[in-house]
Protein backbone atom coordinates (compact mmCIF):
# COMPACT_ATOMS: atom_id res chain seq x y z
CA UNK A 1 0.00 0.00 0.00
CA UNK A 2 1.04 3.50 -0.67
CA UNK A 3 0.53 6.21 1.63
CA UNK A 4 1.61 9.90 0.64
CA UNK A 5 1.70 12.57 2.92
CA UNK A 6 1.38 16.20 1.24
CA UNK A 7 4.93 18.15 1.33
CA UNK A 8 4.08 21.51 1.93
CA UNK A 9 5.04 24.41 4.49
CA UNK A 10 3.95 22.75 7.77
CA UNK A 11 5.21 22.31 10.53
CA UNK A 12 4.43 18.79 11.67
CA UNK A 13 5.26 16.89 8.67
CA UNK A 14 8.08 14.44 10.31
CA UNK A 15 5.68 13.68 13.27
CA UNK A 16 3.20 12.35 10.83
CA UNK A 17 5.72 10.42 9.30
CA UNK A 18 7.31 8.92 12.21
CA UNK A 19 3.71 7.87 13.68
CA UNK A 20 3.52 6.20 10.71
CA UNK A 21 6.44 4.33 10.95
CA UNK A 22 5.94 3.25 14.55
CA UNK A 23 3.36 1.46 13.51
CA UNK A 24 5.08 -0.36 10.65
CA UNK A 25 4.16 2.30 7.86
CA UNK A 26 6.28 4.10 5.47
CA UNK A 27 4.96 7.21 3.62
CA UNK A 28 6.71 9.42 1.14
CA UNK A 29 6.22 12.85 1.64
CA UNK A 30 5.66 14.51 -1.78
CA UNK A 31 4.09 18.25 -3.40
CA UNK A 32 3.55 16.23 -6.37
CA UNK A 33 0.68 16.02 -7.62
CA UNK A 34 1.31 12.59 -9.61
CA UNK A 35 2.39 10.67 -6.94
CA UNK A 36 -0.23 12.14 -4.06
CA UNK A 37 -2.99 11.20 -6.91
CA UNK A 38 -1.48 7.60 -7.38
CA UNK A 39 -1.20 6.87 -3.74
CA UNK A 40 -3.74 4.94 -1.76
CA UNK A 41 -4.05 6.70 1.08
CA UNK A 42 -2.75 10.75 1.33
CA UNK A 43 -2.34 12.38 4.40
CA UNK A 44 -2.83 16.13 4.53
CA UNK A 45 -0.89 17.52 7.85
CA UNK A 46 -0.57 20.64 8.90
CA UNK A 47 1.22 23.02 11.94
CA UNK A 48 0.95 26.75 10.88
CA UNK A 49 -0.93 29.78 9.28
CA UNK A 50 -3.93 29.40 7.18
CA UNK A 51 -3.33 32.27 4.67
CA UNK A 52 0.11 31.17 4.36
CA UNK A 53 -0.57 27.51 4.10
CA UNK A 54 -3.26 27.95 0.59
CA UNK A 55 -0.71 30.27 -0.51
CA UNK A 56 1.80 27.57 -0.96
CA UNK A 57 -0.96 25.45 -1.62
CA UNK A 58 -2.06 27.24 -4.44
CA UNK A 59 1.76 28.16 -6.24
CA UNK A 60 1.92 23.66 -5.84
CA UNK A 61 -1.79 23.85 -7.87
CA UNK A 62 -2.16 21.45 -5.02
CA UNK A 63 -5.92 23.35 -3.97
CA UNK A 64 -7.25 22.02 -7.25
CA UNK A 65 -5.66 18.81 -6.73
CA UNK A 66 -6.68 17.75 -3.07
CA UNK A 67 -10.68 18.29 -3.14
CA UNK A 68 -10.60 15.90 -6.51
CA UNK A 69 -8.39 13.09 -5.10
CA UNK A 70 -10.67 9.71 -4.47
CA UNK A 71 -8.55 7.78 -2.18
CA UNK A 72 -8.95 8.19 1.27
CA UNK A 73 -7.39 11.55 2.49
CA UNK A 74 -6.96 12.58 6.17
CA UNK A 75 -6.20 15.79 7.53
CA UNK A 76 -4.60 16.92 10.73
CA UNK A 77 -4.97 19.87 12.67
CA UNK A 78 -4.25 22.55 10.31
CA UNK A 79 -5.25 20.35 7.37
CA UNK A 80 -8.63 20.04 8.51
CA UNK A 81 -9.04 23.38 9.14
CA UNK A 82 -7.92 24.12 5.53
CA UNK A 83 -10.69 21.47 4.21
CA UNK A 84 -13.27 23.84 5.05
CA UNK A 85 -14.51 26.74 3.58
CA UNK A 86 -13.21 30.04 4.77
CA UNK A 87 -10.24 30.74 7.70
CA UNK A 88 -10.92 33.81 10.02
CA UNK A 89 -6.96 33.31 10.08
CA UNK A 90 -5.27 35.46 7.47
CA UNK A 91 -8.91 35.69 6.11
CA UNK A 92 -8.27 33.07 3.88
CA UNK A 93 -10.59 31.23 1.38
CA UNK A 94 -9.49 27.27 1.93
CA UNK A 95 -10.08 24.57 0.05
CA UNK A 96 -14.37 24.05 0.30
CA UNK A 97 -14.81 20.08 0.50
CA UNK A 98 -16.11 20.70 4.23
CA UNK A 99 -19.09 23.34 4.09
CA UNK A 100 -18.18 25.04 7.21
CA UNK A 101 -15.97 28.19 8.96
CA UNK A 102 -13.26 28.26 10.96
CA UNK A 103 -13.26 30.85 13.69
CA UNK A 104 -10.90 32.14 16.55
CA UNK A 105 -11.27 30.58 19.79
CA UNK A 106 -13.03 33.33 22.19
CA UNK A 107 -10.20 35.67 23.62
CA UNK A 108 -11.59 35.14 27.34
CA UNK A 109 -9.97 31.41 26.90
CA UNK A 110 -6.63 30.51 27.07
CA UNK A 111 -5.45 30.83 23.49
CA UNK A 112 -4.05 28.54 21.42
CA UNK A 113 -6.10 25.24 23.58
CA UNK A 114 -2.85 23.32 24.40
CA UNK A 115 -3.52 19.41 26.18
CA UNK A 116 -5.29 16.63 26.21
CA UNK A 117 -9.36 17.22 25.54
CA UNK A 118 -12.11 14.71 25.10
CA UNK A 119 -14.11 13.54 22.23
CA UNK A 120 -17.30 12.89 22.40
CA UNK A 121 -20.25 11.34 20.07
CA UNK A 122 -17.68 9.53 17.87
CA UNK A 123 -19.64 8.33 14.35
CA UNK A 124 -17.18 6.68 12.42
CA UNK A 125 -15.08 3.85 11.25
CA UNK A 126 -11.58 6.22 12.47
CA UNK A 127 -12.84 5.10 16.21
CA UNK A 128 -13.12 1.42 15.99
CA UNK A 129 -11.52 -0.42 18.87
CA UNK A 130 -11.45 2.88 21.13
CA UNK A 131 -13.06 4.12 24.56
CA UNK A 132 -16.47 5.94 24.67
CA UNK A 133 -14.54 9.30 24.99
CA UNK A 134 -10.88 8.76 24.47
CA UNK A 135 -8.31 11.69 24.97
CA UNK A 136 -6.27 13.13 22.41
CA UNK A 137 -3.76 16.18 21.76
CA UNK A 138 -4.66 19.49 20.59
CA UNK A 139 -3.15 22.26 19.72
CA UNK A 140 -5.16 25.07 18.18
CA UNK A 141 -6.29 28.55 18.03
CA UNK A 142 -9.10 28.38 15.67
CA UNK A 143 -11.74 25.74 15.24
CA UNK A 144 -14.04 24.38 13.07
CA UNK A 145 -17.69 25.15 13.61
CA UNK A 146 -20.60 21.89 14.60
CA UNK A 147 -22.14 20.41 11.18
CA UNK A 148 -23.76 17.56 9.06
CA UNK A 149 -20.15 16.36 8.77
CA UNK A 150 -18.88 16.52 12.22
CA UNK A 151 -18.10 13.03 13.25
CA UNK A 152 -16.42 13.70 16.68
CA UNK A 153 -17.11 17.09 19.03
CA UNK A 154 -14.94 18.46 21.83
CA UNK A 155 -15.40 21.29 24.14
CA UNK A 156 -13.38 24.51 24.77
CA UNK A 157 -15.57 27.43 25.64
CA UNK A 158 -18.04 25.61 23.13
CA UNK A 159 -18.23 22.73 21.52
CA UNK A 160 -16.90 22.23 17.97
CA UNK A 161 -15.92 19.65 15.39
CA UNK A 162 -12.98 18.06 16.98
CA UNK A 163 -13.46 15.44 13.82
CA UNK A 164 -15.01 15.61 10.28
CA UNK A 165 -15.85 13.41 7.23
CA UNK A 166 -17.43 13.51 3.71
CA UNK A 167 -16.97 10.64 1.03
CA UNK A 168 -13.57 9.99 1.52
CA UNK A 169 -12.48 12.96 3.24
CA UNK A 170 -11.22 13.01 6.85
CA UNK A 171 -9.94 15.09 9.23
CA UNK A 172 -9.20 15.23 12.82
CA UNK A 173 -8.57 18.95 14.75
CA UNK A 174 -6.42 16.88 17.27
CA UNK A 175 -3.23 15.25 16.47
CA UNK A 176 -3.21 11.30 16.15
CA UNK A 177 0.45 11.10 15.67
CA UNK A 178 1.05 12.85 18.93
CA UNK A 179 -1.97 11.14 20.99
CA UNK A 180 -0.22 7.93 22.28
CA UNK A 181 -2.14 4.81 21.53
CA UNK A 182 -5.64 6.37 21.00
CA UNK A 183 -4.14 7.97 18.10
CA UNK A 184 -1.82 5.21 17.00
CA UNK A 185 -5.12 3.21 16.80
CA UNK A 186 -6.96 6.41 14.56
CA UNK A 187 -4.00 6.10 12.20
CA UNK A 188 -4.17 2.56 11.88
CA UNK A 189 -7.98 2.53 10.86
CA UNK A 190 -7.80 5.41 8.87
CA UNK A 191 -4.97 3.23 7.17
CA UNK A 192 -7.23 0.55 6.90
CA UNK A 193 -10.46 2.35 5.52
CA UNK A 194 -11.36 0.85 2.04
CA UNK B 1 -12.68 19.06 28.91
CA UNK B 2 -9.33 20.13 28.32
CA UNK B 3 -7.32 18.74 31.19
CA UNK B 4 -4.51 19.65 33.24
CA UNK B 5 -1.15 18.02 32.31
CA UNK B 6 1.68 16.64 34.06
CA UNK B 7 5.45 16.99 32.34
CA UNK B 8 8.55 15.21 33.44
CA UNK B 9 11.31 16.85 32.75
CA UNK B 10 14.08 15.20 32.00
CA UNK B 11 17.54 17.78 31.79
CA UNK B 12 19.74 16.17 29.56
CA UNK B 13 23.68 16.20 28.79
CA UNK B 14 25.02 14.53 26.06
CA UNK B 15 22.51 12.68 24.94
CA UNK B 16 22.00 11.16 29.11
CA UNK B 17 19.52 12.38 31.64
CA UNK B 18 20.66 14.50 34.25
CA UNK B 19 19.14 16.54 37.28
CA UNK B 20 20.34 19.18 38.88
CA UNK B 21 19.62 20.10 42.81
CA UNK B 22 19.30 23.98 43.46
CA UNK B 23 20.82 24.16 39.75
CA UNK B 24 23.98 22.43 41.20
CA UNK B 25 25.20 18.64 42.15
CA UNK B 26 24.25 16.83 38.82
CA UNK B 27 24.20 13.18 38.50
CA UNK B 28 23.48 11.51 35.28
CA UNK B 29 20.58 9.02 35.74
CA UNK B 30 20.05 6.96 32.11
CA UNK B 31 19.34 7.25 28.85
CA UNK B 32 17.08 10.20 27.78
CA UNK B 33 14.56 8.64 24.98
CA UNK B 34 14.39 5.34 27.15
CA UNK B 35 13.58 7.00 30.39
CA UNK B 36 10.97 9.62 28.35
CA UNK B 37 9.46 6.60 25.97
CA UNK B 38 8.71 5.30 29.70
CA UNK B 39 6.79 8.18 31.03
CA UNK B 40 4.50 8.19 27.69
CA UNK B 41 3.89 4.49 28.93
CA UNK B 42 3.15 5.89 32.07
CA UNK B 43 0.63 8.14 31.78
CA UNK B 44 2.95 11.68 31.07
CA UNK B 45 1.02 14.06 28.98
CA UNK B 46 4.29 16.06 27.48
CA UNK B 47 7.81 15.81 28.26
CA UNK B 48 9.93 18.95 28.63
CA UNK B 49 14.14 18.01 27.25
CA UNK B 50 16.15 20.61 28.36
CA UNK B 51 19.85 20.42 26.86
CA UNK B 52 22.25 21.43 29.34
CA UNK B 53 25.07 20.38 26.78
CA UNK B 54 27.60 23.52 26.76
CA UNK B 55 30.60 21.77 24.21
CA UNK B 56 31.04 22.81 20.15
CA UNK B 57 29.34 19.59 19.95
CA UNK B 58 26.14 20.49 21.42
CA UNK B 59 24.11 21.32 17.83
CA UNK B 60 24.55 17.94 16.72
CA UNK B 61 23.83 15.87 19.47
CA UNK B 62 21.04 17.84 20.45
CA UNK B 63 19.42 17.40 16.95
CA UNK B 64 20.45 13.63 16.68
CA UNK B 65 18.54 12.96 20.11
CA UNK B 66 15.56 14.50 19.08
CA UNK B 67 15.59 12.90 16.54
CA UNK B 68 15.35 9.76 18.02
CA UNK B 69 12.70 11.31 20.37
CA UNK B 70 10.84 11.72 17.56
CA UNK B 71 10.87 8.25 16.22
CA UNK B 72 10.26 6.88 19.16
CA UNK B 73 7.99 8.77 21.55
CA UNK B 74 4.14 9.03 20.72
CA UNK B 75 3.28 12.16 22.78
CA UNK B 76 4.60 15.96 22.04
CA UNK B 77 7.94 17.11 23.53
CA UNK B 78 9.30 20.30 24.23
CA UNK B 79 13.18 20.89 23.39
CA UNK B 80 15.07 23.59 25.22
CA UNK B 81 18.84 24.94 26.61
CA UNK B 82 20.45 27.45 24.68
CA UNK B 83 17.97 27.95 21.81
CA UNK B 84 19.17 31.43 20.11
CA UNK B 85 17.99 31.77 17.21
CA UNK B 86 15.84 30.72 14.11
CA UNK B 87 18.49 28.67 12.62
CA UNK B 88 18.43 26.52 15.70
CA UNK B 89 14.70 26.13 15.86
CA UNK B 90 14.22 25.37 12.68
CA UNK B 91 16.70 22.36 13.02
CA UNK B 92 14.96 21.22 16.06
CA UNK B 93 11.57 21.62 14.80
CA UNK B 94 11.96 19.44 11.60
CA UNK B 95 13.77 16.87 13.74
CA UNK B 96 10.60 16.32 14.85
CA UNK B 97 10.57 18.22 18.17
CA UNK B 98 6.59 19.80 18.38
CA UNK B 99 7.85 22.80 20.52
CA UNK B 100 10.49 24.78 21.56
CA UNK B 101 11.57 26.95 24.74
CA UNK B 102 13.72 30.01 25.03
CA UNK B 103 15.06 31.45 28.08
CA UNK B 104 18.31 34.02 28.42
CA UNK B 105 18.12 34.59 24.51
CA UNK B 106 14.53 35.78 24.23
CA UNK B 107 15.73 38.47 26.98
CA UNK B 108 19.13 39.66 25.48
CA UNK B 109 17.06 40.02 22.16
CA UNK B 110 13.14 39.99 22.41
CA UNK B 111 12.38 40.31 18.62
CA UNK B 112 13.63 36.35 18.78
CA UNK B 113 10.64 35.88 20.50
CA UNK B 114 8.62 37.79 17.28
CA UNK B 115 10.80 36.35 14.84
CA UNK B 116 9.54 32.89 15.87
CA UNK B 117 6.09 33.45 16.29
CA UNK B 118 6.02 34.80 13.17
CA UNK B 119 8.37 31.86 11.63
CA UNK B 120 6.88 28.67 13.11
CA UNK B 121 3.67 29.90 14.71
CA UNK B 122 3.12 30.89 18.40
CA UNK B 123 1.72 27.16 19.40
CA UNK B 124 5.52 26.19 19.02
CA UNK B 125 7.30 29.13 21.43
CA UNK B 126 7.78 28.42 25.12
CA UNK B 127 9.04 30.98 27.21
CA UNK B 128 11.08 29.81 29.83
CA UNK B 129 11.26 32.10 33.12
CA UNK B 130 13.34 31.37 35.67
CA UNK B 131 12.12 33.73 38.22
CA UNK B 132 13.51 34.56 42.31
CA UNK B 133 11.69 36.13 45.11
CA UNK B 134 14.31 38.71 45.98
CA UNK B 135 13.41 41.79 48.28
CA UNK B 136 9.68 41.67 48.12
CA UNK B 137 9.69 41.17 43.90
CA UNK B 138 10.26 38.30 41.40
CA UNK B 139 12.62 38.99 39.22
CA UNK B 140 13.92 37.43 36.18
CA UNK B 141 17.13 35.58 36.44
CA UNK B 142 19.00 33.99 33.54
CA UNK B 143 21.70 31.41 32.22
CA UNK B 144 20.46 28.52 34.32
CA UNK B 145 19.75 30.87 37.44
CA UNK B 146 23.30 32.31 37.28
CA UNK B 147 22.59 35.98 36.27
CA UNK B 148 20.12 37.98 37.92
CA UNK B 149 18.20 40.93 35.80
CA UNK B 150 16.36 43.76 37.41
CA UNK B 151 13.18 43.03 35.11
CA UNK B 152 10.34 42.06 36.88
CA UNK B 153 8.80 38.57 35.90
CA UNK B 154 5.33 39.77 35.47
CA UNK B 155 6.17 42.13 32.95
CA UNK B 156 8.28 40.37 31.36
CA UNK B 157 5.51 37.04 30.61
CA UNK B 158 3.32 40.12 29.13
CA UNK B 159 5.74 41.11 27.17
CA UNK B 160 6.57 37.73 25.83
CA UNK B 161 3.04 36.73 24.86
CA UNK B 162 2.57 40.46 23.15
CA UNK B 163 5.72 39.59 21.20
CA UNK B 164 4.05 35.98 20.66
CA UNK B 165 5.43 33.27 22.95
CA UNK B 166 2.32 30.78 23.28
CA UNK B 167 2.98 28.52 26.52
CA UNK B 168 4.93 30.16 29.88
CA UNK B 169 7.30 27.82 31.31
CA UNK B 170 7.60 29.10 34.90
CA UNK B 171 10.42 28.21 37.10
CA UNK B 172 11.04 29.48 40.72
CA UNK B 173 14.38 29.45 41.91
CA UNK B 174 13.71 29.49 45.74
CA UNK B 175 11.32 26.61 45.43
CA UNK B 176 13.49 24.28 42.54
CA UNK B 177 15.13 21.56 44.62
CA UNK B 178 13.59 21.83 47.48
CA UNK B 179 10.29 19.24 47.60
CA UNK B 180 8.53 22.12 49.84
CA UNK B 181 5.94 22.79 47.13
CA UNK B 182 5.57 25.11 43.83
CA UNK B 183 5.43 29.11 44.41
CA UNK B 184 1.59 29.45 44.33
CA UNK B 185 1.52 33.16 44.16
CA UNK B 186 3.68 33.67 41.34
CA UNK B 187 2.26 30.86 39.49
CA UNK B 188 -1.41 32.30 40.08
CA UNK B 189 -0.07 35.96 39.06
CA UNK B 190 0.91 34.85 36.09
CA UNK B 191 -1.33 32.69 34.91
CA UNK B 192 -4.01 35.39 35.51
CA UNK B 193 -2.31 38.08 33.75
CA UNK B 194 -2.01 35.91 30.34
CA UNK B 195 -4.34 34.19 28.06
CA UNK B 196 -1.75 31.55 27.42
CA UNK B 197 -1.35 28.28 29.13
CA UNK B 198 1.26 28.46 32.02
CA UNK B 199 3.39 24.86 33.61
CA UNK B 200 4.39 25.98 36.48
CA UNK B 201 7.56 24.20 37.60
CA UNK B 202 10.25 23.90 40.55
CA UNK B 203 9.22 22.94 44.28
CA UNK B 204 7.43 19.38 43.35
CA UNK B 205 7.73 16.76 46.42
CA UNK B 206 4.50 15.54 46.97
CA UNK B 207 0.94 14.77 45.27
CA UNK B 208 -0.96 17.50 47.54
CA UNK B 209 1.49 19.84 45.63
CA UNK B 210 0.49 19.39 42.33
CA UNK B 211 -3.47 19.53 43.73
CA UNK B 212 -2.56 22.99 44.91
CA UNK B 213 -0.67 24.29 42.23
CA UNK B 214 -3.72 23.28 40.00
CA UNK B 215 -6.48 24.62 42.22
CA UNK B 216 -4.85 27.72 43.96
CA UNK B 217 -1.80 28.03 41.40
CA UNK B 218 -4.32 28.09 38.33
CA UNK B 219 -1.56 26.48 36.33
CA UNK B 220 -2.32 24.61 33.40
CA UNK B 221 0.39 22.16 33.71
CA UNK B 222 2.85 20.93 36.22
CA UNK B 223 6.66 20.08 35.84
CA UNK B 224 8.92 18.06 38.00
CA UNK B 225 11.65 15.96 37.44
CA UNK B 226 13.47 14.58 40.35
CA UNK B 227 10.13 12.91 42.04
CA UNK B 228 9.68 11.07 38.93
CA UNK B 229 13.46 9.89 37.51
CA UNK B 230 13.59 8.62 41.37
CA UNK B 231 10.50 6.97 41.50
CA UNK B 232 9.70 8.67 45.15
CA UNK B 233 5.93 9.65 43.00
CA UNK B 234 4.85 7.47 40.04
CA UNK B 235 2.80 9.02 37.31
CA UNK B 236 0.02 6.99 37.39
CA UNK B 237 -0.40 7.26 40.89
CA UNK B 238 -0.13 10.49 40.90
CA UNK B 239 -3.07 11.28 37.72
CA UNK B 240 -5.10 8.85 39.70
CA UNK B 241 -5.01 10.89 43.21
CA UNK B 242 -5.21 14.00 41.40
CA UNK B 243 -8.61 12.40 39.70
CA UNK B 244 -10.07 11.67 42.99
CA UNK B 245 -9.12 15.04 44.09
CA UNK B 246 -11.54 16.81 41.25
CA UNK B 247 -8.91 17.73 38.98
CA UNK B 248 -9.30 17.66 34.90
CA UNK B 249 -6.99 14.77 34.05
CA UNK B 250 -6.46 12.28 31.30
CA UNK B 251 -6.39 8.79 32.63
Amino acid sequence: MKIAIVKYNAGNIRSVSCALERIGISAEVSDDPEVLAAADKVIFPGVGEASTAMAYLKAKKLDLLIPQLKQPVLGICLGLQLMCRHSEEGNADCLNIFDLDVKRFDDKLKVPQIGWNDLTDLKSDLFKGLPENPYVYFVHGYYAELGENTIAKAEYGLQYSAALNKGNFYATQFHPEKSGSVGETILRNFIELK
Amino acid sequence: MLTKRIIPCLDVKNGQTVKGINFLNIKEVGDAVELGAQYARDGADELVFLDITATNEKRKTLSELVSRIARNINIPFTVGGGISSVDDVSVLLNCGADKISVNTAAVRNPQLINDLALNFGSQCVVLAVDTKFVDGEWLVYLNGGRIPTEIRTKDWVKEAVDRGAGEILLTSMNNDGTKDGFAIDITKAVSESVNVPVIASGGAGTMEHFTEVFKEGKADAALAASIFHYGEIGIAELKAYLKKNGIEIRI
